[in-house]
Parts: C-alpha cells; structure tokens; sequence
C-alpha cells in the first residue's frame, strides 16, 4: 500500500471516530454551527482526499452526505433525525469502504446507489423519512460484502435490533485481524510528546549506563560484569529503537515544495524544474522541524535570484527550464543537504559592491579575500543582492536568518557559486541534537565539552619540534603547516584563573564556517556521547556555552559553544578580516585561470595553475639519475632535482618518458614528477582548503571531478635548498610577506591574487595612510609594493616618507605604474623606490619580487 | 539536622509528629542558617534538602551562581545564598548543604551553610520588614519572624532567584 493511501485511511478513521460523535451531539443540538462545521469538514476531507486518490465509489457516497450537510450548513435546510441517522448510513458505508480497502487493498465494490439517492433526496429537502426502506434494500443488495453490511444495517435501525451491535463489533474489531497482519496498515499515531519523553528517560538511561560502566571498571567485580555488559548492549539497542522512532524521511520537509515551486514559477514567468534526491535520507524530527523552514526560504531564493527567465536562459545558451535540486545524504553521522540551482550563480561584484557599500568590510579587505569569502557576506545581517524586493524574497530577512538557525542547530551552511552556471549552498547538520559527541577537555582546572562537528584537529603544543604557541602583541596564534592559526586561551576567555603556563597544552582546531581558529587548553581527555541538556535561564546570557550536561563519573559539565566562541573572540561571525583568510585560502580571485590537470599516486586527479610552469617535458628514463638518494635529470647542461608528488614513487617506477613539469626561475629548474598529463582547462580558482594536506592547496571540482591543486611554493621547496638563492631557510619559515598599497580595487584584485598565486604573503591596503599605519603598528614585510597616483599621500610621497626612517626604511619598494617614462622611473628613484613595473605586467612584477628580495639577501 | 537551637528542637517536639504544612493560624517553614543569619523558606517550595555535593563551577555566570551539581540525573543550578545576601563567603572548608527548589520546570539549589527545622510559624508572630532593613534583602525577604531569641528572614524564592 502506498505512504499516501495509509496516510489516508488512518487520517479517515480518525475522522470517522470523529464524526460519530459530531453527528449524535449535532442530532442533539441541531443549531450548533460550530459542530455542523465540524462535521461539514470531516466529510469534506473525505471526498477531496479520496477523489485525489481516485476512489470513485467513497467519493460518491462522500460528497452525496457532504451535499445534504452543505445544505444544513448554509441554513437551507433543518437538521432532523432523520437526516443525521441518513448521515450515520452514509459514514458507515465510508467505514465499511475503508475497511476494505485496508484489508484488500480496493474498494468494495456494491450498490450505493440507494443510501446516495435518499442523501440527494434529503438534500433537495423532499423527504428525510423514506430513505429507511431503500437504505435498507442497499444494506441487502451488496450481500456478499458481509464487514460492509453489518454497519449499514444497524446504521439503519439504531435503536432496535438488539441482536445487531455486537454483530457489528466483532465484524469491525475481528476483520482486521483475521485478513491477517499483511494488509493492515502497521502504523499507529503517537504524540510526540510521548517520544520526546521517552527519548528524555533514554537519554537518561544512557548516563546512568554510563555511570555503571565507569564504577564497574574500578571495581574487580565479576558478577556484574555479564549482567551489565547486557544492561549496556539493551541500552544501547533501546537508544537506537526510540530514536528511530524520531526519525523521518527528510521527503516530510519537502513534500510542500513541488507546489511552491509551481506557484513561483507562475508569479516569477520562469520555467523551474524541481529535482528532489534522497528524499528518503532519514533524520532526527526535532532536527526536521527546525530547517523545514530554512529550505523552504533557500529555495524559494533559488528560484528566485537564482534562475533567470526563459529569455536570458536561451540567451545565455541553457535550456528554458532552470533547475533546482535538492539533494540529501548521510555522511559519517551528519545529514549533507544540497540546494543547488543552475542560474547565473552569486554576483561576486554586486555582493562585494554591496558589501563595501554597507561597511561590511574596507576595500583593503575585500581585496584581500578570495571569491568564496565574499560570497559569505550573502549571511550576514540586512545583505540582501536583490535589486528589486518582490513579493518572493528580497526583503531583508534572508540567508542570515537561514544560517542563524541551522546553526542554532550545530549545523554549518557553504556555499559555492560559479557565475553564468549556478549556485550550490551545502548544509551540514548532525542526525540529532538529542546525543552528540563531544570531546573533553580541561581548562583552568574546569572540564569542559567540546562538541565534535566543528573540531578539525587536535595539536599538541610547545612539544619538542612540534608546532610552538607564540604571540603577536598579545594575541597568541599557532604556525601549523605553514599556515597561522589564530587561536583563543579557554582560561582567559572565560576568565579563570590560571597560573601563566601557557607556553604548552593543547590546541583543539575549530572551524566554524569558513574561519578556523584554535582553542588552547590545558589538557584533553577522552571522547564521551552526551546528552546535550540546555542551560538554566539565569545563564542563557552566557552565549560560551550551548548547554550541559552530566558525564558518566556523575559530575555536571558545561559545553563549548564554538560559534559563540568564535564570535567573543572575534574569529568567527563573518567578520574575517583579509589576513585570516589568506592563511586558508591561498589562492582566489574572480578570473578564470588555466589549469594543467594531471594524475600523480593516487586517483584524484591533480591541477597547478598553468602560468607556473615552464615546461612539460617527457624525460627518458635512462636520463634520471640518482644523487644521495634524490632523483635528478641533467636538463639544459644542468642538474634539475626532481620531486615525485607521490611519495611511493621510485626512480625504478619510470616510466619510459616520464612525464615532469618543469618550473624554472632564470637558469634554475626542477622537475616536478607526474603519472600523466591530463588536460588544460579554464576555470575559476576556487579553492575548497577542507581536507588540506602539505603540499597542496586545496581541492576544487573540475569537469565535476573533485581535484587537488597543488601548493607550487611547497614542492619548489622540497626540490632543495639552494632553489630560492640562499634564502631557502627563510622560505621555509614563512612565505614572503607583500605589503601591496593600491588604491583601485581593480589592480587590487589583479595583482593580490597573482602574488598569492605565486606564493607569497599579501597584504593589501587601499592607502599610503593605511600603510604608514601598518608601520607603526609594528607589522612586518619584505617587501612592499605601491601604486604611484592615489588620493592624499601618493606613491612618492609614501616612498619618501618610508625611507625618512622608520621600521621599514631598508625594505625593498616596487612601484607600480601606468606612467613608465624615463622621467617618471627617475623620479620613482629618487624618492626611493628600489624598482619600477607597469601595471597589467604579471611577469615583470613578478621578476622584480624575485630580484628586490634576493638583492636584500645578498645585502 | 545540625544547628538545631534547643528553642527549635523544643517546638519540633511540641508539634504532632507530621508537621501540619499549613494552617489558617501558620504557615510551615524550612529554616536554614545562612553565616548565622537565620532563614525560612517555605516547606512547600522545597522539593529536597541534600547535604555537600560536588559542585561543577560556570565560568561568565553572575557571582550568585556557585555552579550546577547533578540531582539523579538532572542538573541543578545552585544559587549560594551566602552571596545572594551580600554576606561574607564561606570558608573554603566549610560544607554547604542544598535547598532544592524549583521554579519553571527547572530546579535550583540554595546553598545554605547548615539547614534546621521544618516548623509552624503562626502568622500572629510575623512582622513586616523593619523599613530600615538592607534594601537587597528588603527585596528578597517576606517578612520576618521571632523565634524565641531569635528572629526568622523569610525568604521569597520567586525574589531569590531573579538574578541577572
């Protein structure tokens, strides 16, 4: 059978149940509007329902009792007995017809004609009283319907026949029964608030199991071990069973979707095509309810700002008909929902405009940020891109609303977007908020609970030759791997006293959004399932903590809100600044950059910009030579290392011509060691940091492949020491640090995404003033580059000003100009500026990086 | 109980055995001594009295919160009355022992150092607060009570609780 038509007939014997007793109070007191509304309704479910469904014989009988009520309703007609116990005959044949159809499936076929004939005669107002015998010829034509006739018989004469009730029971009681289990439909309706108790009292259960099993492993009692192994297993069984009662397919929170999509698409002129996947994916109703909501609103949007109209589609060369997809998975104890439409994806220019416009961010710091952080001003509070504000969306409640509460939730909300081909947002959120997993850790001498979905990793701190904890000014930050990790002292945000031991501990990595910061504390224990119980309402204003709970030795323990943190600390709340960024997204910028694909170890396949290298060589295999165990080629009447990007490779796995990317600078090169050369192909760089290991960048889809690209400063790095003139060791710190002055946010997002590309560290400010600030901040560069005309102090004023004295009097200076006269480089020079580059020239800027920084080596 | 003065203990044993809980002439109080202070808390307020209990501290909370402590599996935000009423805190040795009391579905504990007698206080005995009395415990108190040397503060738990 069906969901819909089990849906159905459990609604329409409750209905029934219902009606019964509506119809015999209303026979009572036949001017009680509210009662013959009641009952007007019941019935009139009924027929619509069943109509939809295509149950012909129920819709007749239906809509013929819904007539004769209809006519009560508007006033027509008086109630009397008569017309009730006609009602009565009439709700029993629907009873008798859905018993039917729940035993076999069908209806049960037989004469209605007569009981509708007196129905339509009672509703013309000719006479209520004679239906009695040609009801009765209906109760005796459809003989060999016996679970049928028994109800319309004693429908029909209700106060006599004394032999004819329990009849009636037991046909209604025992046929369902008898038909056997199968047809039956196995569900039952249960209050929620039942299973939210129950769930509450498992919850229960599992901390008390818990407690157990943590006396038991202190004590040396074997008795109990068998029978509380047992407790434990059936706890944990029963968990499983009560939460599964909880779980709904996540289809539920869509099902009004196909029909809102519809409407939009005929108020909006578009043509919008819904796809629904895992519609069955089940999860948590608590957690269903909560973001019905948010999908609902998210694709409305899709369709809204999303899909463009059929015009601008055919123009754009896409089909008419713009899709929206929803796709649901399970992954590793969280739901994944994809909302996804292939419209003309976020204006990444308008969203920055816009966020510059509301003060959201200095153009400095836009210009800093890479594409996909931009596109996450869409959720912040009052952003709203929608030029006009239609009926639909665009009125200012929007993707903040959506990602407020699937946080709420501990969820996460992404987004990806590629102009001209769509938008997809990508929303994490666990199975169910009534059992986390929460790792705990101690600070200050306090436990507390961290809730694993935002927990990267665990760093232990100041061990020998692992990563240090060190400060600038006051702000203690981490380098893991290259990159700084801002992070946050528990004991000193939530202000506990603590002996200054902070050289040491632990670093728990947190990501919320797209930010990620670390958290240090003291120590960290084990990892415990618990039961997330909110906060008394004296401490909600607390926002550090999203509940507590109990652990399993007894004792009461607060848990760690990350978002709440992240947002007291200023790491989080969509208030990166550029900097952070740039420390997870290398690379990013809004224009299309090739990409060579390749294969290396293992399957996914690999990408490096394209501009990077200088060559693709084939290399025979008897050329690769081998000193101190590091693979070489002579190339070009010169040594080139070479570094394989998969670590088992060997130089006996060569292949014949063995495919090398050549990267050179002057006359030094190495060889970078691939499978196989792929593809060259154009793309938005993208960069997705999650899953980052060294050497690589990052992941993005290509060709709907997830792929790598490579950290290109890395490998070269790897290649040797000398590959960098003798700053080598310095490489290997840190990457070289730009300060970038440029007015235009234009030239801006040309050259920070290009130096970021070619592994260094940018800064960008928008004025001389912000620089000179900078400096007497105490930031530190190796080298700045400038523009010459900006508003208020120019290029060489900033020149001269720099050189007067100061922090950064010896720092090498490039200037970066339309005007390259031989006059105007003159003048360059004599304010001070160690080289001068024309604007657009990649290269060139490129070159002169290179040599500034190797001559202040040298120097 | 402990600090049960002999005035108290006298009474106790004056009354029949299951203390009446309410009358026209009294009402039936949960005495408790906050630093030497005296207090009552309505009987019927109180759903248990436990003595010392390990108490998880909350960070950022308002300095009234002591922390939370687990009542048979549920968590119980324990108020310390000691700092409740402006009074100096405990010593680090001291025990205190808990007043459980519930409000909105939610239980809170008093902290209290010693708890006394459950007894009758005939309304005849009761005074409005002196006009001159502390206004934070002007704010909390109901009325006080004489008993024998000693006077009663009432305490509203409603009042007590509103912090923050």
């Amino acid at each position: 059978m069906d969901d819909l038509l089990a849906d159905f007939l459990t609604e329409t014997s409750e209905g029934l149940v219902a009606l019964d007793s509506a119809l015999v109070r209303l026979e009572r007191n036949p001017d009680d509007q509210a009662t013959l509304s009641e009952v007007f309704r019941i019935v009139h479910t009924v027929k619509g329902t069943c109509g939809f469904l295509g149950l012909g014989q129920l819709e007749a009988v239906a809509h013929a009792a819904e007539n004769v009520l209809g006519r009560y309703r508007d006033g027509a007609l008086k109630v009397s007995a008569s017309g009730v116990t006609l009602i009565l005959a009439a709700t029993d044949r629907i009873r008798a017809i859905v018993t039917s159809l729940e035993q076999k499936g069908a209806e049960p076929g037989g004469d209605d004609m007569p009981l509708i004939n007196a129905l339509n005669a009672a509703a013309e107002g000719r006479d209520a009283a004679p239906p009695k015998p040609s009801a009765a010829k209906a109760a005796a034509t459809p003989a060999p319907e016996p679970v049928a006739v028994a109800p319309l018989a004693i429908a029909e004469a209700p106060e006599p026949a004394p032999g004819e009730p329990p009849a009636f029971s037991p046909a209604e009681m025992t046929a369902p029964e008898g038909s056997g289990p199968t047809n039956a439909p196995q569900t039952i309706r249960v209050s929620v608030d039942v299973l939210e108790g129950l769930m509450m009292l498992v919850s229960e259960l599992v901390l008390t199991r818990n407690q157990l099993l943590q006396l038991a492993r202190s004590e040396d009692n074997q008795a109990f071990a068998v029978p509380l192994q047992r407790l434990s297993h059936i706890t944990t069984d029963l968990q499983e069973g009560v939460m599964k009662t909880r779980m709904q397919p996540i289809g539920n929170a869509w099902a009004k979707l196909p029909r809102l999509v519809r409407d939009l698409s005929h108020e909006l002129g578009k043509k919008i095509e819904l796809q629904m996947k895992g519609a069955e994916t089940e999860l948590d109703r608590q957690v269903l309810e909560l973001i019905k909501d948010p999908l609902t609103h998210m694709v409305r949007n899709s369709g809204d700002h999303g899909l463009e109209t059929p015009a601008d589609r055919r123009a754009a060369g896409k089909p008419e008909t713009g899709k929206v997809m929803l796709n649901a998975y399970h992954e590793g104890g969280h739901i994944i929902i994809e909302v996804a439409d292939d419209g003309k994806g976020l204006p990444v220019a308008k969203i920055r405009a816009k966020a510059l416009a509301q003060g959201m961010a200095t153009e400095a710091e836009l210009a800093g940020m890479a594409e996909r952080d931009i596109l996450r001003f869409i959720f912040r509070a009052g952003f709203s891109t929608a030029a006009a504000v239609t009926a639909v969306s665009g009125r200012g409640v929007g993707m903040d609303v959506v990602k407020t509460n699937i946080e709420k939730i501990g969820g996460t909300i992404e987004v990806r977007s590629a102009e001209g081909r769509g938008t997809t947002f990508v929303i994490k959120i666990p199975l169910t908020l009534a059992i986390v997993s929460a790792l705990i850790v101690e600070s200050g001498g306090e436990r507390f609970a961290v809730p694993q979905i935002g927990v990267v990793e665990l760093v232990r701190a100041g061990g020998e030759g692992g990563p240090q904890l060190e400060r600038i000014k006051d702000a203690p930050v981490m380098r893991l791997r290259d990159r700084l990790l801002p992070l946050v002292s528990l004991s000193r945000l939530l202000q506990l006293d603590t002996e200054a031991r902070e050289d040491t501990g632990f670093v728990v990595v947190t990501q919320v959004g797209a930010h990620v910061f670390g958290i240090i504390v003291d120590r960290v224990f084990d990892t415990e399932e618990i039961v997330v119980k909110p906060v008394a309402p004296i401490l909600r204003h607390v926002t550090m903590f999203s509940g507590n709970t109990i652990l399993g030795d007894g004792s009461v323990i607060m848990i760690l809100d990350p978002n709440g943190i992240a947002r007291a600390s200023g790491v989080g709340g969509e208030t990166a600044t550029a900097n952070e960024t740039e420390a997870r997204h290398g690379l990013g910028g809004p224009e299309k950059t090739s990409l060579l694909l390749f294969r290396a170890g293992d399957g996914t396949p690999k990408a490096v910009p394209l501009g990077l290298v200088s060559r693709l060589e084939d290399v025979e295999r008897e050329r690769i030579e081998s000193a101190g165990g590091k693979p070489l080629v002579q190339y070009r009447g010169r040594l080139m290392p070479l570094v394989p990007l998969d670590p088992m490779w060997c130089v006996e796995m060569a292949k014949e011509r063995q495919p090398v990317l050549v990267f050179s600078d002057g006359d030094r090169a190495m060889g970078v060691v691939v499978d196989e050369i792929l593809d060259v192909v154009e793309e938005h760089l993208a960069i997705d940091p999650a899953g980052t290991r060294p050497g690589f960048l990052g992941s993005m889809v290509i060709n709907q492949r997830v792929t790598e690209v490579i950290d290109t400063s890395w490998w070269l790095r790897e290649a040797g020491e000398d590959w960098f003139g003798g700053s080598a060791s310095k490489r290997n710190a840190l990457p070289q640090r730009v300060l970038v002055v440029e007015d235009s946010a234009f030239f801006r997002n040309l050259v920070v995404p290009a130096l970021t590309a070619a592994g260094y560290a940018v800064t960008a400010v928008a004025h001389a003033k912000e620089a000179l600030r900078l400096r007497d901040a105490g930031a530190k560069f190796d080298i700045i580059v400038s523009d010459i005309e900006m508003p208020e102090i120019d290029g060489l004023a900033l020149a001269r000003a720099l050189r007067e004295g100061g922090a950064w009097a010896e720092l090498p200076l490039i200037a970066l100009t339309g005007r390259s006269t031989p006059r105007d480089v003159e003048a360059g020079r004599v304010a001070g500026f160690t080289d001068y580059v024309g604007k657009f020239d990649r290269e060139a800027l490129l070159a002169s990086l290179q040599q500034c920084l190797a001559m202040t080596v040298a120097a | 109980m402990q600090q049960a003065t002999p005035e108290t203990a006298g009474r106790a044993a004056r009354t029949a055995a299951p203390p009446p809980l309410a009358d026209e002439a009294a009402e039936t109080y949960l005495t408790l001594t906050v630093a030497d202070q005296l207090c009552g808390v309505p009987v019927l307020a109180v759903r248990d009295v436990l003595g010392y209990q390990a108490i998880t501290r909350i960070p950022l909370a308002p300095p009234e919160v002591a922390g939370s402590l687990n009542l048979r599996g549920r968590i119980v935000t324990a108020i310390d009355l000691r700092r409740r009423l402006g009074l100096p805190p405990r010593g680090a040795e001291a025990k205190a022992m808990s007043v459980v009391v519930e409000r909105d579905g939610e239980l809170y504990s008093l902290l209290a150092d010693a708890v006394g007698d459950v007894l009758p206080l005939p309304l005849d005995q009761r005074a409005a607060n002196p006009p001159t009395l502390d206004p934070l415990w002007r704010e909390v108190s109901t009325g006080v009570h004489r008993l024998g040397e000693r006077l009663v503060i009432l305490l509203d738990v409603e009042r007590i609780l509103a912090i923050g």
